[in-house]
């Protein structure tokens, strides 16, 4: 079954963060994700750039609209995704528990209803 | 020592007036299904209502364990047991009607699945469109799940509030309507709360599992923790009501010291609900007040469940590993002494409840100590220890109702009757149950008089 994890964090100002933290951080996300590949349970793996590089799209009133910025401003804002075929909850939540941005943030472990895999969506 | 009584001894709900057979109200396909399972329990064996929760709990937990479904497994369950009704009566109960049940149950599920699938378009699995026949199950062999379904009950992504009301609708078959009286919640409202609950666990696939033994303390503590809490109320969660349970709520303590045998506090936990009900007959006198512990009549108490809650305790304390809930049995085994002895031990009860405060501390835990304390020591000795929790516990320990009225005996006890009355009239302010109002009205009436 798939899961998504999503971290979220509140966004660091520019320099609030030191380089060898940053480093350290690389350098566990970078264990994190070879650790996820080893136990063959990777799917895909991003760490998003920050909600200033965001722009928004919606036809929702029926007029195209190109935004900048995200859709919602909250305090925490979505910060990565991995997904991950792992067979339950509790095995996603072992997971969850072993990201380095439960350090700092939150993950939301949010099972996928549907994936599109080899030319149809699954059930 | 009456304030900690009160409020231990009503901690234990026993039957309530209310207390109906499964048969008797009926609300959702968990409701029809128990309901069911006595009536052809009854038809089958002429089982005991017991037998029939055991075979509905077991039954459940099997045809949901492998899809985390318990909506579909109950209406499965459901339609078996109707079916059981049906046919039973007309061909004779079948040699192993939970192996009856179970084939019956599992057809039904494949049907739903093999029509889920129809509408998809996709090709039918040729195994999983076999047909299952009764010689498929053997009844000896029928594996019992219960205490994985207990786990997914009180597993960490379900919200706390409803593992409790989860574990006695699932494993026990009572209905949203039996579970929502005893919650004080309306029927619909209970059952809105199960079916999100069952709906998380399909969505999200939370297993039926054994945790591995790291995580597996933990999720324990949990399952124990909700199994209390179908006995206990919070008091500063709810108010001091007792659970209306039907008495065969207590069965699932029973259940859970089965399903863990190797788990001290699962014996522990059993026996402390054993035998605070064992008490319940002398909780209230024929005018329906209340009685408390200190003055009950011991040869009301149940010795059947007595004895039972004495055969968990030797259990757990075989495992070496002591526990709260073993403590907080062993306290109230101290107190059922008191029918043979005709006296109470309180210096053990004191080291007892030191114990249990330190590994357990708890406001509750906490009053009790510091009534045990002037068993012990003396009213004075017990109203300082009282009065350091108060001052340590903030204004959570100051709403405390257990802690107000034992300050109020304490006070009256000392002879310090002016402040005694005033202490009563705030403990009375935050005491919800009407006997044990009439009783703390009487006592404060008593120390005015004394003024």
């Amino acid at each position: 079954m798939r899961y998504a994890l999503l971290m979220h964090y509140r966004e660091p100002a520019e320099g609030e963060i030191s380089e060898e933290a940053i480093a350290e951080a690389r350098e566990a996300f970078g264990a994190y994700g070879r650790a996820l590949e080893q136990a063959g349970v990777l799917l895909s793996a991003d760490v998003l750039q920050p909600t200033a590089a965001t722009t928004t799209v919606t036809r929702r009133d029926g007029v195209l609209r190109v935004q900048d910025g995200p859709f919602a401003e909250t305090k925490e804002a979505l910060a990565g995704v991995f997904v991950l075929d792992v067979p339950d909850l509790d095995a996603a939540i072992g997971w969850a528990e072993k990201c380095p941005g439960v350090q700092w943030g939150v993950i939301e472990v949010r099972p996928t209803a549907t994936a599109f895999v080899d030319g149809r969506w699954t059930r | 020592m009456d304030a900690l009584t009160s409020e231990e001894d009503r901690w234990v709900a026993g039957p309530g007036p209310d207390a109906t057979g499964p048969a008797a109200h009926a609300a959702g396909p968990a409701a029809d299904a128990a309901a069911l399972a006595a009536d052809a329990a009854a038809l089958a064996a002429d089982a005991a209502g017991l037998a029939a929760r055991d075979s509905y709990g077991r039954l459940l937990a099997l045809l949901s364990a492998s899809t985390s479904d318990l909506v579909s497994a109950e209406d499965a369950l459901a339609d078996a047991f109707e079916r059981a009704l049906r046919t039973w009566p007309a061909q004779g109960v079948p040699g192993k009607p939970d192996a009856w049940l179970l084939t019956v149950a599992r057809n039904r599920l494949r049907d739903h699945w093999k029509s889920a699938q129809a509408q998809r378009v996709l090709p039918l699995d040729a195994g999983q469109d076999a047909p299952a026949d009764m010689g498929d199950v053997d009844a000896d062999a029928i594996p019992d799940r219960r205490l994985e379904l207990l786990l997914v009950c009180a597993h960490p992504a379900i919200e706390r509030a409803v593992h409790t009301p989860l574990m006695l609708n699932t494993v026990l078959g009572f209905t949203a309507e039996q579970v929502g009286r005893a919650f004080s919640v309306p029927t619909s409202t209970m059952a809105t709360r199960l079916v999100r609950a069952k709906k998380r666990i399909k969505a999200a696939r939370i297993p039926f599992r054994i945790p591995d033994r790291g995580d597996l303390p933990a999720r324990m503590t949990a399952v124990l923790e909700a199994v209390y809490g179908a006995y206990v109320i919070d008091w500063a969660a709810t108010g001091p009501q007792a659970r209306q349970l039907p008495s065969e709520a207590l069965h699932l303590a029973e259940v859970l010291a089965r399903l863990a045998p190797d788990d001290p506090e699962a014996h522990g936990l059993a026996a402390v609900v054993q035998l605070s009900a064992a008490r319940a007959p002398a909780r209230v006198d024929p005018d329906g007040r209340f009685v408390p512990l200190a003055d009950q009549d011991p040869s009301l108490w149940d010795p059947r469940l007595i004895d039972r809650a004495h055969e968990h305790l030797r259990a757990a304390h075989a495992r070496g590993q002591l526990g709260r809930f073993q403590l907080e049995a062993a306290i109230q085994a101290v107190h059922c002494a008191r029918r043979q002895a005709g006296m109470t031990d309180w210096p053990t009860l004191l080291t007892l409840h030191r114990l249990l405060h330190a590994i357990a501390p708890s406001l509750g835990s906490g009053v009790a100590l510091a009534a045990v304390t002037a068993e012990v020591q003396g009213p004075a000795a017990g109203l300082a220890t009282l009065d350091a929790l108060l001052q340590d516990g903030g204004q959570h320990a100051r709403r405390f109702q257990p802690a107000r009225a034992t300050r109020a005996h304490l006070l009256d006890q000392l002879g310090r009757s002016e402040e005694a009355v005033a202490a009563y009239d705030s403990a009375i302010d935050l005491t919800h149950d009407t006997a044990e109002r009439q009783y703390l009205q009487h006592r404060r009436d008593r120390a005015n008089r004394c003024r």
